[in-house]
């Protein structure tokens, strides 16, 4: 390409306390490309994509557009260049409708604001896209990926000419990421500027022109997709090549039934789905797999679990008790380990450090003195056992919950959970967000608990992983469970087509 | 009873009603980029004094109304710099801001208390000859700002950017907002309504300047704009009842039923406390996520 790029950063450098975040790194787009950013958690993405963005000043460095430097100041700044950001924690307002959300971001929105008219162009540009948004629904009501959906709108109805991604695919269901990636390629023929953030080779490989691999807050290798490979882009992110995550013998003997669900159904609220008639029984030493597409029922089927809603008929028996009334505290007091589909918002305090955070759910476990005191040393005991055995790096104690990165949020949660005397561990996609090192060591943590007789219920859209691991999978759709299969007797296919609703052929 | 005593009732509640309607969109309006200002009583004090020195003295109540007003703005931006620039508490600075004002009103008051200024003209809505439904302007302006908030609000680029910031001001930030920018500016308008209502209170309703005459409706205002759930048409509801509560005290005390009068003074505030313990219920999804949160800029966040 002889034509100079759209976006170059140059010699870019931040500094957080206590670490680099980014070190002279950098970085450009071309018009009509999509330029794939990867690199494992905390190899300093994001932090980039946002001082594109202007989100953060970089302590030194250059950003040129079109070849003239321009210094970026605000968000609002990068705006008016036509620089647009999809943040990974998504900037949606949740009172607000999803017309309102969109509205607020189009530059070009006249002082009235007609409901009718602003409905129109939304649904117009939703449903080119095939992104299937109400635009009067309140923002709070929609799954993570219909949010996502969202994010994306607001950028295709501002005129923005470079659309940065921060890990766009974290929050997708398998196909919606084909069709996200499809509706990238139709973007770029367009003559747009892409520039996403991914940790999955396979995404970087199948959807960029271009590479560039972030280690440790340096650029560690940019390359032209043809001329990259796995083996490549992995000794790139790490520095040395990876094991896959061993797949094991399946065994078909269990201990006593832990957890059992009988014809549960819960009341839809909003757009949520309600559980109809959910059976579902987990056994000892068991992993039970569910697989689905996110917002068809996974989360309220979380939610029944924990008791943070009570379902309107059917039965939950834990540990041999009818447990259908139990409150929260007293599930994960009887031996729940929950990890949620949304960390940040349900199982940290934000403004609580890493160590607080761990001794927040076993504030009997760590007293003093009969409740006088803490004890805080055996809290950091356990934090670090538990990040050991795990085999993941520890994170800084004092850190304050709501400054770590998505994948650091989400080790944090997993320590704590199962550094707990748990009988269940009920995982909402607990590898989402986890480079590929850190999600294999907490399928390994799985599988331990699994041999150490513990009923694991796994809920995941990463379809191989859910082979890799279960024992028995169920496919969710539209709140039921459609279909249960062994993974040693079946594919990925024919689980994928039971996910959408096509056939159980 | 009878229709007559009906009639001046709902006469006398929208009169009281207007002087509470001006601080509590004004605070509506405050509350939705997140501010809580609990200096209202304060800013309405001012208000309510200084225009009914400036009516003495200039014998124009119009000037003497609006100079009122825009003191209630230059007050309040004591409080939006505390707050906005200074990271402030909102509760501390709103409380220390009512107390200037009770303080600083009762001052400039001093030498006016039972004079007479010029009060403002009256309107009458049913043709000259009736006694009831006589307003000045500002009793009209205060409904029909009612609604043009709503309009505001929920009808306009700078609404919507307003909710944004009381919602989530880093994500406002992000959408190429200045949450202090439009905080300013709320607080302005919250400064200019507030003494604006105090103002109508002593030159359109009272006609007298007492000190503390403002009787705590800077408080109340407070606690209509939670009754009205941020909605400024739902504040002309809330208003309207405070008034005829006022109003029906009032009355009862001149027909000399036997109930003592302190009880009879404080019956619309029990009833303010009466329908906020029955409204509370689901005010926690409405009232804006920032509301009384200090924000500190959008640079705390490592990546």
């Amino acid at each position: 390409m002889d034509k100079s790029p759209v976006l170059r950063a140059e010699g870019i450098t931040k500094r957080f306390p206590g670490v680099v975040a980014n070190n002279r790194v950098n970085f450009d787009v071309h018009a009509g490309e999509i330029h794939a950013l990867l690199g494992e958690n905390g190899a300093g993405k994001s932090t980039l994509v946002k001082i594109l963005y202007g989100f953060y000043q970089p302590d030194s460095g250059t950003i040129s557009l079109d070849g003239r430097p321009t210094p970026i100041r605000s968000p609002r700044e990068a705006r008016g260049h036509g620089i647009g950001l999809v943040f990974q924690g998504f900037t949606l307002i949740p009172a607000l409708t999803v017309a309102e959300n969109v509205a607020l971001f189009l530059s070009k929105l006249d002082w009235y604001i007609s409901p009718k008219k602003l409905a129109a162009q939304i649904q117009e540009a939703s449903r080119r896209y095939g992104l299937e948004l109400e635009p009067k629904t309140p923002v709070w009501q929609l799954s993570v990926g219909q949010q996502q959906r969202v994010e994306l709108l607001k950028l295709l109805l501002t005129r923005a000419r470079v659309l940065i991604f921060d890990e766009p695919s974290k929050v997708l269901a398998p196909h919606e990421v084909d069709t996200l990636f499809g509706i990238f390629r139709d973007l770029r023929n367009d003559g747009y500027s892409l520039v996403f953030i991914t940790h999955k080779l396979r995404e970087a490989l199948t959807c960029a022109d271009r590479i560039t691999v972030l280690r440790q807050g340096q650029v560690a290798g940019s390359l032209n997709a043809q001329d990259a490979s796995e083996e490549k882009l992995v000794e790139l992110m790490f520095g040395e090549p990876l094991k896959e995550v061993a797949t094991r013998e399946r065994g078909s003997k269990f201990g006593k039934p832990i957890l059992e669900l009988v014809d549960i159904c819960t009341r839809a609220v909003g757009t949520t789905p309600a559980l109809r008639q959910v059976s579902l029984t987990v056994h000892e030493g068991e992993i039970v797999g569910v697989a689905g597409v996110s917002g068809n029922g996974q989360r309220e089927l979380g939610d029944v679990i924990l008791g943070l809603i009570k379902p309107t008929t059917g039965k939950k028996i834990f540990l041999s008790q009818e447990a259908t009334a139990w409150p929260p505290a007293r599930m994960i007091g009887q031996g729940v380990a929950f990890v949620p589909e949304d960390p940040l918002a349900m199982a940290v305090v934000p403004w609580f450090s890493v160590l607080e955070n761990v001794a927040l759910l076993s504030p009997k476990r760590f007293s003093l003195y009969g409740g006088l005191g803490m004890a805080w040393d055996k809290a950091r005991a356990v934090a670090r056992a538990g990040f050991e055995r795990l085999g993941l790096n520890p994170l800084p104690e004092r850190a304050r919950a709501a400054s770590l990165s998505g994948g650091n949020l989400q080790r944090l949660v997993l320590v704590r959970e199962l550094s707990r005397d748990y009988k269940l561990v009920v995982g909402l996609y607990p590898t989402r967000g986890l480079d590929v090192r850190s999600a294999n060591a907490v399928r390994q943590a799985f599988l331990q608990a699994r041999a150490a007789g513990k009923g694991v219920l796994l809920i995941s859209e990463d379809l191989s992983e859910l082979f890799a691991l279960s024992d028995r999978i169920v496919v969710m759709l539209r709140g039921q469970i459609v279909g249960e299969v062994r993974p040693d007797q079946t594919s990925l296919t024919e689980v994928g087509r039971m996910m959408v609703g096509v056939g159980h052929g | 009873m009878n229709g007559d005593w009906f009639l001046s009732w709902i006469s006398g509640a929208i009169l009281y009603a207007a002087p509470l309607l001006y601080p509590t969109v004004g605070e509506v309006l405050g509350q939705r980029t997140g501010m809580v200002n609990l200096g209202l009583e304060g800013l309405m004090l001012l208000g309510a004094s200084t225009s009914f020195a400036l009516s003495v003295r200039l014998g124009n109540p119009w000037v003497a109304v609006f100079l009122g007003a825009g003191v209630g703005l230059l007050a309040n931006l004591i409080y939006a710099f505390l707050v906005v620039k200074r990271n402030a508490s909102q509760l501390a600075t709103g409380l220390a801001l009512m107390f200037f004002g009770l303080g600083v009103s009762a001052l400039l008051g001093k030498p006016y208390v039972g004079q007479m200024a010029a009060a403002l003209p009256k309107y009458p809505l049913l043709g000259p000859r009736s006694l009831l439904f006589r307003y000045d302007l500002l009793v009209y302006v205060a409904f029909l700002l009612a609604a043009l908030a709503w309009v505001f609000l929920f009808r306009t680029r700078w609404g919507l950017q307003l909710r944004a910031v009381g919602e989530n001001p880093a994500h406002a930030y992000a959408a190429g907002i200045s949450p202090a920018r439009v905080r300013l500016a709320a607080a302005c308008v919250v400064g200019f309504l507030a003494g604006l209502g105090g103002a109508q209170l002593a030159l359109g309703v009272t006609q007298t300047w007492s000190e503390g005459m403002t009787a705590g409706r800077g408080f109340i205002a407070i606690a209509l704009v939670i009754f009205s759930r941020w909605n400024p048409l739902r504040a002309i509801v809330g208003a309207i009842l405070f008034g005829g509560a006022v109003v029906l005290q009032l009355q009862l005390q001149a027909r000399g039923i036997g109930i003592s009068p302190f009880f009879l003074d404080m019956f619309p505030y029990v009833l303010t406390l009466f329908v906020l313990l029955l409204w509370g219920r689901g005010v926690r999804h409405t009232a804006p996520a920032s509301l009384g949160r200090v924000y500190f800029g959008t640079e705390e966040r490592g990546g």
